[in-house]
């Protein structure tokens, strides 16, 4: 087993979620080491109170008895996963999904002023003229917002 | 019990119970957006909560699940300001979460510097979240201000704000919320109105034969 395997079978589970995308696209795998049968995985959750996280690790868990493997989860409870970390490839399945994906992480603080004036393109038309209705939406990861030129509410990943 | 681990299970403390008074407000919220807003506030604190409990445990040899549910009311150690039950007065909710924001705004920033690498990281995280909820107390804040019964909550909970914090770290709070440091309501044994949120709190838990799978 090789650690290129596990990586391809964790790029096959979707997100509880958001399903559009993988545990790899969303850059919750920080890691992969294989030592004979034994795998370690590094899983960097995203928000701590997601109620997916099990739900996740059990699959990851799962992808490696699959393969053969001895698996062990690490579950890191630091700053180590950020919107950053969602693949390029990702980003765009969340936007034809109807997401609009997060902005950069910022070097200083966001205000609520900047937030609030911050340009988000609708993932339907594509306009730049959208405003954020709400910081908090479905999930701890998403804000609302609405577009003003096609009339369509969406869903603003969170930058985190 | 180390000073760590008390740490932890303060911290801790704080979140799962404010989180618990904020779900008080799923589905009776003035308005939608608001019953959103604080039902995600909700989840994400006690999201904080079983993070900072599970570093204790690992730390005492016992769960996250058993530290959250399992002690008796008088072993919580929470702020009095996050036991209080404020449903359904909307200005003293705000006036709660403006003041708790900023506090534990001013203890993450401190945390995120300890020399305890976990602590450090474990802090970082949560101040991530924690920036929306300040963003969103502060949208309240410029709506509320000016506003009588706003400032009359403000005026009653200050001393409970000051709570949450160690002396040390007082002056800085009062420096943020502008206002002089009076003297604090400090953590002591937890009262009645704790008591009926626990009765509630840990009933799932305390009814559930020990080892009840899901």
């Amino acid at each position: 087993m090789t650690e290129a395997a596990v990586w391809d079978a964790l790029a096959e589970i979707p997100d509880p979620e958001i399903p559009v995308i993988s545990l790899v696209d969303l850059g919750v795998v920080k890691s992969v080491a294989v030592e004979a049968e034994r795998v370690r995985i590094e899983f960097t959750p995203t928000f701590m109170g997601c109620p997916a996280l099990d739900a996740m690790r059990t699959q990851m868990e799962a992808a490696v008895t699959a393969l053969g493997g001895e698996p062990e989860v690490d579950v890191l409870l630091d700053d180590s996963w950020s919107t950053d970390r969602i693949t390029p490839a990702g980003r765009e399945k969340l936007r034809e999904a109807g997401f609009a994906p997060p902005a950069a992480r910022a070097e200083a603080a966001t205000t609520l002023l900047q937030l609030q004036k911050a340009v988000h393109r609708c993932p339907y038309c594509g306009s730049a003229e959208t405003r954020l209705d709400n910081i908090f939406g479905p999930t701890p990861c998403r804000s609302l917002r609405y577009c003003t030129s096609c009339k369509q509410p969406f869903e603003q990943f969170k930058t985190i | 019990m180390t000073a760590r681990a008390q740490l932890l299970i303060e911290l801790a403390d704080d979140e799962l119970i404010l989180g618990w008074r904020n779900s008080e407000w799923t589905g009776i919220a003035p308005f939608l957006e608001e019953d959103v807003a604080f039902s995600s506030i909700a989840q994400n604190e006690i999201g904080h909560a079983r993070a900072l409990y599970d570093l204790a445990a690992a730390e005492l040899g016992t769960d996250a699940d058993a530290l959250a549910f399992d002690r008796k009311p008088e072993e919580y150690r929470c702020a009095p300001l996050v036991q209080l039950r404020l449903v359904p007065d909307w200005a003293r909710t705000i006036a709660r979460h403006v003041l708790y924001e900023t506090a534990d705004a001013i203890r993450i920033e401190r945390l995120q510097e300890h020399e305890d690498a976990e602590l450090a990281g474990i802090a970082a995280k949560i101040g991530r979240e924690e920036f929306y909820h300040r963003l969103h107390a502060e949208m309240w804040l410029e709506r509320l201000a000016g506003e009588a019964r706003y400032a009359a909550a403000v005026e009653e909970l200050w001393p409970y704000a000051l709570g949450v914090l160690e002396p040390e770290l007082r002056p800085a709070l009062a420096e943020r919320v502008g206002r002089s440091e009076v003297e604090a309501v400090e953590r002591s044994e937890p009262g009645e109105e704790f008591a009926a949120l626990w009765e509630e709190m840990t009933m799932v838990r305390r009814s559930a034969p020990v080892g009840a799978q899901w």
